[in-house]
């Protein structure tokens, strides 16, 4: 056994138990007042740093990666001199010797202890209940567990229609498991919201592909070596390759109470959060404070900032409990529920609905003030309210537009800077890192910072989704005045907007937005419907972000891609079919001498992408040639597209002497597994069975040159007007590897790029290095990046052509609407 | 102040797609008739004053449309490219009455090219 040794310094130790969010936000804290204060020892029983669990539910939906809810990297903690030790799960509290000893052995002594041990998932003691198959929904590992289940498809039960249930029963829905929601209760989230929105809410999963059932009771798991189904006390009975119990959660006190520390529900602590031992303090879901324990982010917060004071050496900082508000994270799912909405004896109702906009919004209002709200559909006031319920505020004088919330009738909406003005110090400003106004202006005024990004690096303000940047620019103005020099701006988007993509894309994620008239409002458009430069964007933006979800808008699309063959000068089209990886035949060479003969069409021309281009097609015709091509088996070409348009190969292995690799073939399946995709501009691979590199594939935005030991990777290159060779990205040794980085590099590209930057500038831009510490160095990212995109994929590979000739889509796109005169 | 004109239905409003456009084919050519997000309609020759180029194929924004060949912006109110470029598309008097869309043909008036297309 190794024992903690004090460093000369003779600072005081800390040791945290847990390395959640609770644990690491009052680090935080404490390193903002006390930075020198303490030697900090950190144990935490995952492998991994610090991560933003309430952002667990995107990351199974597939619409997040690990990396992107990473809270504190390692780095993190090592510039903070915070010695880390993850996957050591500490097993014993030494209270008379003043150490903690973990599951590996380790023994570190303390002066103070924090423990932060969070909660568990509660499982209900049925029959089964144990078998492989049945998880919670409380870590990455169960996420991963998730994952996998749903990568073999299949049945999946969740047991609870709470909170977090909900959100299961969506990510699992979204990757393609047939699901099904047990709920105990008649309404789903009974505890959040009331029967309006909870069938609202019903409705909308149900849509969804998800089946609901309430009142349902579970009786067994059943099963032999693994989970089978599940057996309900009213006899029926479910198939399940996958449980995911989720009826709540249980605060995580077996280490406190083990040490005779006082507990109840959970471990109990006062009001400095400090526990029955004075040298020992607790936060989080782990904790029982004056009876209540919570399962929220924002009660940890507050609780963090009180530790931390307090550890800091503060005697005043005091946390005398938390109103709580909740938002389900499920995408396209707007509900928010805060304080008590149960109504009942000199309350009074106000109710809002939409029903073409699926909205409803219900205040609950006492004594002129508000007690509780719940909205569904729409939510953007919802922490207007929230506001005004914590803070008490009357609500007399804006009592008959209350319901239509804030930017109805409310004070100051028509100048922001007399809004932000007149808000109270503690009013929040940033909802995602709870910090308030008077944080923000003291930071500004003590530490001495003149602009956004100064004041997101001191208070994480504005650091994460971005929307309170507006009224964090404000308290600049109206802090530092004349002082003030406005933010350096990137180059904006269009003349619509001052955003820039970069800045656009972020919103769009973190504010949800689904379609390109949200985006124009959310984000204050200046134009009414945008122009040609940031619609077609915004489309594709949302069409990237939001895969089978977010609906197509044709008319933000270039003529191009709307009609789906290419404009010409003189008004008529050229017409491609695909020829996949290059490949054609008899069959179909004499369906495209038809279709030349029978449409009179001028020209035939063979690309540089190894195609064939039918020259000066009447807009008219468009239609019956597709139709005639499609008889004989081919599909469009895609030669208009922002998007995937060939794959060109040489003859590789199966006829050449020098071809080291199957090359046409890989070609095939490449092209088999990357078209139909949208891009953020056109994008063309090769494929070259020999380093002689016949199909020029190292000036393609993807090029693979086959070798004897397997295949080389190429990307960035170019062969347009700035010709640029490809660079050198990785070597792999099966085809398997080529499809998975092909993947993960068309879904990082698809991601991260700006509109109508082509592969060459953007990796020059993001640097090579970028492109491969994503896809190389980290394997498991790379397989989350294929992931996202064969899901991509899944809704874009439709023919548009036979959509179109089959006479389904856009009809009115190829005929005139009279002819007179 | 009609009186003059002799008005033609073509079709009506519903048949063009919301920030889109139809063509109908008459004897001074093609006309575009494009439907704004407001709901208003506009008539202009399909041709853009600087290549060509058919306008009815572009991207309607606001009170306008931009030429998929050379992304010339043009007003759909008067057919004006929308400066520095300087040009005009022929156009046409149009009529909404009760959701038919009428055009005044008698009244069309040709364009004036831009970049030395005349």
């Amino acid at each position: 056994m190794s024992t903690h040794t004090n460093p000369p310094t003779k600072r005081e130790r800390l040791v945290v138990v847990g390395n959640g969010m609770a644990g690491i936000r009052t680090l935080e804290e404490l390193l903002a007042k006390a930075p020198d204060r303490y030697d900090i020892t950190v144990f935490g029983a995952e492998p991994h740093p610090n991560y933003n669990r309430i952002m667990l539910s995107p990351v199974l939906a597939g619409e997040k990666t690990f990396e992107q809810i990473v809270l504190n990297g390692r780095d993190w903690y090592e510039a903070n001199g915070i010695n880390l030790l993850t996957g050591d799960r500490v097993e014993v509290i030494d209270r008379a010797n003043r150490t903690v000893t973990a599951m590996s052995g380790l023994t570190v002594g303390y002066d103070k202890l924090l423990i932060a041990t969070g909660s568990t998932p509660v499982i209900i003691p049925v029959p089964g209940s144990t078998l492989p198959g049945v998880v919670g929904f409380r870590d990455l590992a169960d996420v991963d567990t998730m994952l996998e289940a749903a990568a073999k498809g299949g049945r999946a039960v969740v047991i609870g229609g709470g909170l977090l249930g909900l959100e299961a029963a969506n990510g699992l829905t979204v990757k393609g498991m047939d699901v099904t929601v047990l709920h105990l209760m008649d309404t789903l989230m009974e505890r959040q919201l009331d029967r309006s929105a909870g069938a609202l809410l019903r409705h909308e999963l149900e849509r969804r592909g998800i089946t609901v059932l309430t009142g349902a009771d579970t009786a067994e798991i059943v099963g032999i070596e693994k989970v089978s189904g599940v057996r309900l006390k009213n006899g029926q009975e479910l198939p399940a390759d996958l449980v995911v119990m989720a009826v709540g959660i249980r605060p995580n006190m077996a280490l406190g109470k083990a040490a005779g520390l006082a507990c109840g529900r959970g471990i109990q602590v006062d009001d400095a959060m400090t526990t029955s031992d004075p040298a020992i303090l607790s936060v989080g879901e782990c904790v029982e404070h004056r009876g209540q324990t919570y399962g929220l982010v924002a009660p940890l917060f507050e609780m963090a900032k009180v530790a931390a004071a307090r550890l800091a050496g503060g005697t005043e900082a005091a946390y005398t409990g938390s109103v709580t508000s909740t938002k389900l994270k499920v995408t396209g799912v707007d509900v928010f529920s805060a304080g008590d909405f149960t109504g009942g004896k000199d309350c009074e109702d106000i109710v809002f609905r939409d029903a073409a906009r699926g909205v409803y919004k219900r205040v609950v209002v006492k004594e002129n003030r508000i007690l509780g709200a719940v909205l569904y559909g729409d939510t953007k006031d919802g922490g207007w309210y929230f506001q005004m319920l914590k803070d008490g505020t009357e609500v007399a004088p804006v009592r008959d537009t209350l319901i239509f919330g804030q930017s109805f009738g409310g004070e100051g909406a028509a100048n922001p800077k007399a809004a932000v003005a007149a808000l109270p110090d503690s009013a929040e400003i940033c909802g995602c890192n709870g910090v308030c106004k008077g944080t923000i202006v003291t930071a500004i005024t003590e530490k001495g910072l003149s602009n956004l990004d100064e004041v997101r690096a001191h208070t994480k303000a504005s650091a994460s989704c971005g929307s309170c940047t507006g009224q964090v620019e404000q308290l600049l103005a109206l802090t530092l005045g004349d002082g003030y020099a406005g933010e350096a701006k990137a180059k904006p988007m269009c003349k619509c907007t001052d955003r820039t993509h970069d800045e656009v894309r972020r919103a769009i994620t973190a504010l949800e937005l689904k379609t390109i008239p949200d985006v124009m409002q959310r984000l204050e458009w200046r134009t009414p419907d945008g122009c040609h430069h940031c619609r077609p964007a915004l489309n594709y933006y949302l069409l990237c972000e939001w895969p089978g979800d977010y609906k197509d808008d044709s008319r933000s699309r270039y003529i191009n891609e709307r009609v789906h063959a290419n404009i010409q000068k003189d008004g008529t089209y050229s017409v491609v079919p695909r020829m996949w990886g290059g490949l054609t035949s008899a069959k179909e060479l004499r369906a495209i001498a038809d279709v030349v003969d029978k449409f009179a069409i001028p020209t035939v021309k063979v690309t540089g992408g190894q195609r064939i281009d039918l020259f000066g097609v009447k807009k008219e015709d468009l239609l019956a040639v597709w139709a005639d091509l499609n008889a004989a088996g081919m599909v469009s070409g895609h030669a208009y597209a922002k998007g995937l348009r060939t794959v060109k190969t040489c003859v590789g292995s199966e006829w050449c002497r020098f071809g080291t690799q199957d090359s046409t073939g890989l070609g095939v399946k490449l092209e088999r597994m990357t078209w139909g995709t949208w891009t953020p501009h056109k994008v063309k691979l090769a494929v070259s069975g020999c380093p002689r590199n016949c199909a020029e594939a190292t000036i393609k935005d993807l090029g693979v040159v086959c070798v004897d030991s397997g295949y080389e990777l190429h990307v960035g290159g170019n062969g347009g007007m700035h010709v640029r060779a490809c660079d050198l990205l990785v070597k792999v040794e099966t085809e398997a590897e080529v499809l998975e980085y092909t993947g993960a590099y068309m879904q990082l590209y698809r991601e991260e790029a700006r509109y109508l930057e082509r592969t060459a500038p953007w990796v020059e831009r993001v640097g090579l290095e970028y492109v491969k510490r994503r896809l190389v160095d980290d394997a498991e990212g790379r397989a989350a990046l294929n992931a996202r995109f064969l899901f991509s994929q899944s809704f874009s590979q439709d023919d548009p052509w036979a959509e179109r000739a089959s006479g389904s889509v856009d009809r009115h796109e190829f005929a005139p609407l009279a002819q007179v005169g | 102040m009609d009186q003059s004109i002799s008005w033609i239905t073509v079709g009506s409003v519903e048949d063009i797609p919301r920030q889109g456009s139809r063509v109908v084919r008459t004897g001074f050519g093609d006309i575009a008739l494009f439907r704004t997000v407001t709901d208003e309609v506009y008539a202009l020759e399909d041709r853009c004053p600087h290549a060509g180029g058919p306008l009815s194929q572009g991207i309607v924004h606001g009170a306008r449309v931009t030429c998929p060949l050379h992304s010339w912006v043009i007003d759909l109110a008067s057919g004006e490219a929308v400066g520095p470029d300087e040009g005009c598309a022929g156009h046409c008097p149009v009529r909404v009455v009760d959701g038919a869309v009428q055009l005044g043909l008698a009244a069309f008036r040709p364009g004036r090219g831009g970049c030395g297309h005349g």
